[in-house]
């Protein structure tokens, strides 16, 4: 039929991905700030302060690429956090005791919320056919404003010692802290599933071609409730975590959580478009705007710098991704420096 | 050919609202035959393959699988029949390569607890879907890159193989060769042809009717809903064929 050209070789193909062009930018922006102010910046206890601040939003993370794979969105995220944490704190209150007992019923409570949340958000996408966009936005509010009836607006500052000093604050394993332990395992694990498993190809081919899925036999519906309670269950898994880290229930702290992350997984590669991402993109995404807040604070630099930045990562990143689906529409390759290099010559002869 | 169809359709009607797609149409298709499905636009040749490969419910009608009544209430029924369908559309995944969008739905797992656990085995995958292509002659370049970021024969190549690889009774091939060109339209019949001889019943939707006189044994001619005509394909020519679609010579005659 055509002549038979060379297999894609493998570096090509990692050159390729917009998870590993984004891994080289988070490299050089590290290289710049450790140049600049080394001795306070790449130092193990810094980096350590990094990792503990990006652990939070990296499980949401997971979540969140799993929902973006299939072309939807969870705007829910930061809500759901909040109220699943007011539901593990309540539990633990009622409960009593600074034990590790008391702490599991917290953990296995709020993560049942934040479950329960995201199974109200999968049925409403899936069966009632609502956008995504709007069932998540709906229940972003309705999670929030019960959080706040529950506790009448008032955070609840009791939470186990134990869960302080052991997640909160505690060491997984040499300097490594627990609370970026608990989220590599999630995100280990979620790459697994996502890139080895037969669920995760599903999830890829739903977000590719919802129809093209329904038609070989997908139980389309079922896999996309799922999908987004996995999402609100990790949110769950979160608001337990925020709880050990802060002490408190932070009803108010969460406000900007969902669009952190959505950008991070978008910096990271996935495509808002469905069927492409990777949770290593995520990850990077993730630590993008983690390394620029904190080497900004160390250089001295107004930390509001790193909105600005991240904001124009993220456009950047988008349009990147919008230039690559126009060369694989066409049946092209999808060489993206070669396409904005064309770009340019071509203006140059205008 | 005086075997008992393999499949059959007696009598389906289906309504849209105040249109009739289709209005007591038959069928019939014997294994290792092909059979080319003609009409006109809107004849409801595109209803009556979504009905027979179970992606929509008839009002009425009874459709027959080996003779025995069946229901084909969805695809997945249709394929543990089966029966394979490639769309006018490809239904591919694009984001996926081709092995993936080959297996999509019926994924190899890895033997014992980890195919329990939903790993799935890329290589036993990989492996099949090469032999699939090389049994359909169809040279699929790269199995690593999207099908999306391939040729349009290429996808219609894929589309093909994945259908009749699964296909063991009968495949539906709805406009296979409208977007192709002349070699791989060439390459499309030999496929169908190949095959039927492995007696798989083929049933072809098409407008060319050059294609149709060329590949097919029988022809079955749909309008306004309904059947109209069967021609054996040797014993016609392509002005009758075109008559029974607009219905000039059947009213004269």
């Amino acid at each position: 039929m055509s002549v038979q050209a060379p297999p894609t070789s493998i570096t090509t193909r990692i050159v390729r991905v917009q998870a590993f062009q984004i891994l080289l930018v988070l490299i050089a922006i590290w290289v710049v700030f450790a140049i600049l102010e080394g001795d306070r910046f790449a130092t193990v206890g810094n980096m350590r302060l990094v990792a503990q601040n990006a652990a939070i939003l990296a499980i949401l993370g997971v979540g969140m690429t799993f929902v973006i794979i299939t072309a939807g969105i969870d705007l829910s995220i930061g809500s759901v956090m909040v109220f699943s944490g007011v539901i593990g704190a309540k539990v633990m209150v009622a409960q009593g005791g600074d034990g590790w007992g008391t702490a599991w019923l917290g953990i296995a409570a709020s993560v049942a919320a934040g479950l329960a949340w995201g199974l109200v958000n999968g049925v409403l996408v899936a069966k009632a056919k609502i956008p995504p966009l709007i069932v998540t936005l709906g229940t972003l509010g309705m999670a929030l404003g019960l959080a706040q009836i529950i506790t009448k607006g008032v955070d609840i500052r009791e939470v186990p010692l134990v869960m302080q000093s052991k997640i909160g604050y505690g060491n997984a394993f040499g300097d490594v802290p627990m609370l970026a332990g608990i989220a590599l395992v999630f995100l280990v694990v979620g790459g697994v599933v996502l890139h080895l498993t037969r669920f995760g190809r599903h999830t890829y081919a739903i977000g590719s071609n919802e129809e093209a899925a329904r038609r070989v036999g997908l139980k389309v519906d079922r896999h996309l409730i799922a999908v987004y309670a996995i999402s609100g269950g990790l949110a769950g898994v979160a608001g337990i975590l925020s709880l050990a880290q802060f002490a408190t229930t932070a009803i108010a702290g969460q406000s900007q959580t969902n669009l952190n992350v959505i950008a991070a997984v978008v910096i990271g590669g996935t495509s808002l478009f469905g069927g492409v991402g990777t949770i290593f993109g995520t990850v990077v995404g993730l630590f993008i705007p983690a390394v620029l807040q904190n080497g900004f604070i160390i250089v001295g630099i107004q930390p509001f710098w790193q909105q600005v930045a991240v904001g124009a990562v993220l456009i950047v990143a988008v349009y990147v991704d919008q230039l690559r689906r126009a060369a694989a529409q066409r049946g092209g390759r999808t060489n993206v420096l070669s396409r904005l290099r064309g770009r340019e010559s071509t203006s140059n002869e205008e | 050919m005086s075997e008992q169809p393999i499949l059959e359709a007696r009598g389906l009607s289906r309504r849209f609202g105040h249109v009739t797609a289709l209005d007591g149409a038959d069928f019939d298709v014997r294994p290792g035959e092909v059979v080319a499905l003609i009409g006109d636009n809107g004849a409801g040749k595109s209803t009556l393959v979504k009905a027979l490969s179970g992606n929509l419910a008839v009002d009425s009608g009874e459709i027959r699988f080996d003779g025995k009544p069946v229901a084909i209430e969805t695809p997945t029924v249709a394929s543990g029949l089966g029966i394979e369908t490639v769309y006018q559309d490809l239904a591919l995944a694009p984001h996926l390569d081709p092995v993936a969008n080959m297996f999509l739905g019926r994924e190899v797992m890895r033997p014992g607890v980890l195919g329990a656990l939903g790993f799935m085995d890329a290589k036993q995958m990989r492996v099949g879907a090469q032999e699939a292509f090389d049994l359909l002659g169809a040279t699929v370049t790269d199995l690593n890159v999207p099908v999306g970021s391939m040729s349009g024969g290429q996808r219609q190549a894929i589309a093909i193989a994945r259908a009749v690889h699964w296909a063991n009774r009968v495949v539906f091939l709805d406009e296979p060769t409208a977007a192709l060109g002349v070699r791989q339209t060439a390459n499309v019949l030999d496929t169908i042809r190949r095959v039927r001889d492995h007696g798989v019943a083929v049933v072809f939707i098409s407008h060319s009717m050059p294609h149709v006189i060329e590949v097919s044994d029988r022809v079955q001619v749909l309008r306004m809903g309904r059947r109209v005509a069967t021609f054996e394909t040797a014993q016609t020519s392509m002005e009758e064929l075109v008559g029974a679609m607009t219905g000039v010579n059947g009213e004269a005659a």
